[in-house]
């Protein structure tokens, strides 16, 4: 039996339907492949046997030919999707032992199309990190190392369960959750594709939120193509979130298309900064030719208030969380400190114990930005400078289809190498624009830096023009010919 | 702007997040850091500016009322630290 | 319109003290099935935690999805109240930690209410047209309603229920307009009459559907406002005017004592009639209101709006407005408005064809002394407005007098016969036969020589002393004007 765990989704599918292999082997393997990766800590929860029901159900089905899209499939899924009586605790401690009576609909949808599960991913506690070393789980440790290297390195975060199981050959796709740049700097640390799309397209019902406003769920997989498989069975209408878009969904997949002629490909001339690896920016210009080869044309655009999206968005997304947060009290689910006398008491030492320290951090930010006489200065402040960003990127797409960026602005660094708080929040630099703005938003692999790490480059698109991106990552993926894997080392 | 460590502290107390002395001082420099840094947005020219209200245009969509939820006492309860008699139970509160 | 009679005041050390009460009325929207934000049920009285779900108790993940008929509710009480309909609102978060709010922060509306300015007029003194004042909105918003904690049930725990959790409240903010505890219990009457002729809210005070934060200051007459105190969660008329008299008497005396009042939640105890304050909860009030951001922007269209007016009933201002035109006097014309239950039995009993003024004397004395007496509410009588509009149309057209009308009621009411063939079986028809009339009046005459004298001498009032032995002799059965005439006629 040949390797199942390198393939795509794409080719799984349709060698599942062809008959080559069986879903039960395409599960096995998998399974198995996850027990032997525990050193990576990518898992939080394996569920073998939902993966092998899944499976034995899609085999049994393909006898009568009745195949939801994704029959055959196992997935792993970012621990902050509830899945029924699977363990969500949302990489935090405060959630430990939580068993919801309920699903998120996104991982209900794609267990309707067929898919399986192959377990829970680790995650930035609460998807608040890049590094996903604020887990309660502890770090994820990247299937890359640095050439010569055996230091750690981080997958990014805070889908970095999610980055390094495709990465590893752990699941064919995962989940991700994208606030501010939390699928796409993973994909781009790992080599993998990644898209966060239209906020509103994947509902946010079942979803231990973060910071609803900018929230948005989204696939991560080796291929553009496979990410296109996999949303389409994620995003649909949800009336149980009143965000999300009353739309039908696209056909993406068969939308697929890398010619680009016609189209304007946008660079934004604010995101040239100070600081930047010369890699990145070679990387880029490479980006623009391959789109340009593509049929693009590239056009120069302006996005002037890009610098000041990252602190915008350490306004809001730590306000909103700081009140999202607040229904973990140690009353209803998940810890509870024993011991004191009083409510008061209760809550603090619950919620001391149950977060770690850049929840605490966040939700102090949020307080704080959204106390008595601060609300204005902060926290409207930052809403009034988020509509010109949105303002920013409408006039942008009166010139232009796409915008290409590099996704971050570093290639995966080592466990425990950044400590500073803002050192690490500029890693999503170029991510958060678009999460401020709900657009669409994609990172697919580039090439390798100097040190044989993977760089990503990104592409946002308009509201809605999910197809435009993928279009766009599929042109860049045809000339970028990114085949580098991480060498197998656990 | 910057906070004092009574501010921290008070911040902590409406956080209901339980903090020692040490905590709070280690976390001072911390949050003027990050709020020094978004301070800069203090820059931005945002007269005649609305606050943002929805991040993709559309209106709030209304449901019929209707009875669809809720009977569901064990699974609301099945995660609960302390439940009696049907309730959830928490110290007692002296109001 | 003038006050009615002398201001309230309050008799000082200092002087005269005047009161100034605002008050914030949480009603209920009982007309939904289901809560504001979730499918869960309503209904009162249900078993712990089982009108709750997975939204209600916020679970990881649950989102809120507003339910259009507390909205359309909210908007028709606004209209009743003459008030501003917002186009465009939004709701907010108010962010704080208790036991009885499972999300940390409860669902409101601060900054952009879905109703804004309106106003109601109230009688103060409702036998009396110049106790007429207008009370001021200032807003209505709608929210949810906290869950409900039990502290008797276990010696150190307390108990933690959700049905009402989510459950949808309509918050009715008036202007500091009233100034004595009569006033604002007019306000209070009056916004529940009008929330149940709309229908959004039951009114039922016991039941927790309707009460009250009230806010009391003191000032000299024509000073600015004092500082107020909000005295939280009264749940009846009475309670809201014991405790402005209290707050109000109680800041007169810390005053007056050389102590200033401070801004402060306080809460009523009806035991003791008395208020204390619940300042160990001010101390970490920062409420952090900001735009709910699971919610988009509320924005209502015209054909919405319209059908809101439309569905309107008449109001009680109105109501009483057409019962005066019709004839009804200020007074009846009142009590026929002040409960909508009455108001439609009495439009219904008008609609079978009573005449608006003698239909309205008769609900007023003898149906409500009969209900009185029977204990039964209008709604549930054993007459019906028809067989109530037949009884009262035999007594217009003379079939029978008033006072076998009476009988007849009274049989009406305990065999539920009607009242045609009540009078037709039992003979009670009024007989305007001068030759019957004529021969009992000789009878009596003629038995009572000495009367006729005293009469004859100038003793007018035995007059009715003739009129009752005639009437009593003909068992209440002749037409009195006919008795009338035929007894002056006689005397001469």
């Amino acid at each position: 039996m040949s390797e199942l765990t390198t393939k795509t989704i794409a080719d799984l599918r349709d060698g599942f339907r062809g008959g080559d292999f069986s879903a039960r082997e395409i599960a096995e393997q998998f399974n198995a492949a996850v027990a032997a990766a525990r050193v990576l800590n990518a898992y939080t929860v394996e569920t073998p046997d939902d993966a092998l029901a899944a499976a034995n159900a899609a085999d049994k089905a393909r006898g009568n030919g009745d195949l939801g899209p994704l029959a055959g499939i196992p997935l792993g899924i970012k621990d902050l999707f509830a899945t029924e009586g699977v363990d969500t605790t949302a990489g935090s401690n405060i959630l430990k032992g939580f068993r919801p009576p309920y699903e998120s609909t996104v991982s209900g949808n794609l267990r309707r199309a067929g898919a399986g599960m192959l377990g829970k991913l680790n995650l930035d506690e609460f998807a608040m990190g890049s590094s996903n070393e604020t887990s309660a789980h502890g770090p994820v440790i990247s299937p890359w190392r640095r050439s010569g290297s055996n230091v750690g390195l981080t997958p990014g975060g805070s889908s970095g369960g999610s980055a390094a199981a495709v990465a590893a050959d752990l699941a064919p796709g995962v989940t991700g959750t994208d606030t501010g740049g939390s699928i796409r700097q993973p994909a781009a640390f790992v080599g993998i594709s990644g898209i966060k799309p239209t906020y509103g397209r994947c509902s946010r019902w079942g979803v231990v939120s973060f910071a609803s406003s900018l929230d948005q769920a989204g696939p991560m997989a080796k291929t553009v193509r496979d990410c296109a498989i996999l949303l389409e069975a994620m995003a649909g209408f949800d009336p149980k979130d009143s965000t999300s878009l009353d739309l039908p969904v696209p056909q993406w997949e068969a939308g697929l298309s890398s010619d680009l002629n016609g189209k304007r490909v946008g660079i934004p001339r604010e995101y040239r900064i100070d600081g930047v690896p010369e890699e990145i920016n070679a990387l880029w210009d490479r980006g623009i030719e391959w789109l340009r080869d593509g049929g693009a044309e590239p056009v120069e655009i302006s996005l002037p208030h890009t610098r000041y999206a990252l602190p915008t968005y350490y306004i809001i997304a730590p306000a909103e969380a700081s009140s999202n947060l607040a229904r973990y009290d140690g009353v209803r689910y998940g810890l509870r400190e024993e011991g004191v006398k009083t409510l008061d008491d209760m809550y603090g030492a619950t919620r001391a114990a149950g977060f770690g320290a850049e929840v605490k951090r966040r939700i102090m930010i949020g307080t704080y930005v959204l106390s008595a006489g601060f609300y204005d200065a902060y926290f409207n402040k930052a809403q009034r400078v988020r509509a010109l960003i949105k303002q920013d990127f409408r006039q942008a797409f009166e010139q232009c289809d796409v915008i290409l960026t590099p996704t971050a602005p570093s290639a995966a660094f080592g466990i425990g190498e950044t400590t500073d708080p803002l050192a690490m929040y500029l890693n999503d630099v170029f991510a958060v624009p678009a999460s401020l703005a709900g657009l669409p938003a994609m990172s697919v692999p580039g090439g390798l830096d100097g040190q044989g790490l993977p760089l990503g480059l990104h592409i946002i698109g308009n509201e809605l023009d999910e197809q435009g991106v993928l279009n766009a990552g599929l042109a860049i993926e045809e000339r970028a010919g990114f085949t580098a894997r991480p060498e197998k080392w656990w | 702007m910057s906070v004092s460590k009574d501010q921290v502290r008070h911040i902590a107390k409406l956080a209901r997040i339980a903090m020692s002395d040490e905590e709070i001082e280690r976390l001072v420099p911390e949050l003027n850091g990050i709020i020094g840094w978004v301070e800069q947005l203090g820059e931005v020219n945002t007269d005649g500016v609305e606050p943002l209200t929805a991040v993709i245009d559309q209106k709030l969509r209304l449901r019929e009322d209707a009875v669809t939820d809720g009977n569901c006492r064990d699974e609301v309860l099945a995660n609960a630290p302390e439940a009696q008699h049907g309730f959830f139970a928490v110290p007692k509160v002296i109001e | 319109m003038a006050d009615a009679g002398a201001p309230f005041r309050i008799e000082g050390d200092t002087g005269e003290w005047e009161v100034v009460v605002g008050l914030e009325v949480h009603a209920q929207i009982t007309a939904t099935a289901s809560k504001l934000f979730s499918g869960a049920a309503t209904a009162f009285g249900a078993e712990p935690n089982t009108q709750v779900s997975l939204v209600d108790a916020a679970m990881p993940g649950m989102l809120p999805v507003p339910n259009k008929e507390c909205i359309r509710q909210a908007v028709r009480t606004g209209m009743a109240l003459d008030a501003k309909i917002n186009r465009w609102s939004r709701f907010d978060r108010k962010n704080y930690f208790y036991a009885d709010l499972p999300q940390g922060y409860q669902i409101s509306q601060l900054y952009h209410p879905l109703v804004g300015e309106g106003e109601v007029e109230v009688l103060v003194d409702d036998k009396d047209d110049s106790s007429a004042k207008t009370i001021g909105i200032e807003r209505i918003h709608v929210e949810q309603d906290a869950g409900k904690l039990m502290h008797d049930q276990h010696p150190t725990m307390s108990y933690v229920d959700l049905n009402r959790s989510g459950v949808a409240l309509m918050e009715i903010v008036s202007r500091p307009d009233m100034r004595s505890p009569a006033e604002a219990g007019a306000y209070l009457r009056k916004l529940r009459a009008v929330l149940r002729y709309v229908g959004s809210c039951d009114g039922n005070m016991e039941e927790g559907s309707m009460r009250a934060d009230v806010n009391v200051s003191v000032r000299k007459p024509g000073d600015e406002f004092g500082t107020r105190t909000e005295t939280k969660n009264v749940n009846s008329v009475r309670f809201v005017m014991q405790v402005i008299e209290h707050e109000a008497r109680r800041q007169v005396e810390l005053i007056e004592a050389g102590g200033t009042i401070v801004q402060e939640t306080r809460l009523f105890d009806p035991d003791k009639g008395v208020t204390r304050s619940l300042r160990s909860k001010e101390d970490a009030h920062d409420y952090r209101y900001f735009p709910d951001p699971d919610l988009l922007p509320l924005e209502l269209d015209d054909a919405f709006l319209e059908e809101c007016r439309g569905s309107l009933p008449e109001l009680p201002d109105a109501k009483r407005k057409r019962y005066e035109a019709q004839g009804i006097t200020p007074y009846n014309a009142g009590v026929l408005t002040a409960e909508v239950e009455t108001a439609r039995w009495f439009d219904a009993l008008l609609d079978a064809g009573a005449e608006a003024k003698q239909a309205a004397n008769w609900v007023v004395a003898e149906l409500f002394g009969a209900l009185n007496r029977r204990g039964e509410s209008i709604e549930n009588n054993p007459v019906t407005p028809a067989a109530a509009a037949e009884l009262l149309r035999l007594v217009a057209d003379g079939t029978i007098s008033g006072t076998i009308a009476k009988q007849v009621f009274e049989i009406m009411l305990e065999s539920g016969e009607g009242a045609a063939a009540i009078v037709e079986e039992r003979g009670l028809k009024q007989t305007s036969d001068t030759g019957a009339i004529d021969a009992e009046i000789d009878r009596i005459l003629a038995a009572n020589a000495d009367k006729v004298e005293q009469y004859k001498a100038g003793k007018q009032a035995l007059f009715g002393f003739f009129v009752g032995q005639t009437m009593k002799a003909m068992q209440g059965k002749a037409n009195p004007q006919v008795v009338n005439e035929r007894l002056r006629a006689k005397l001469g």
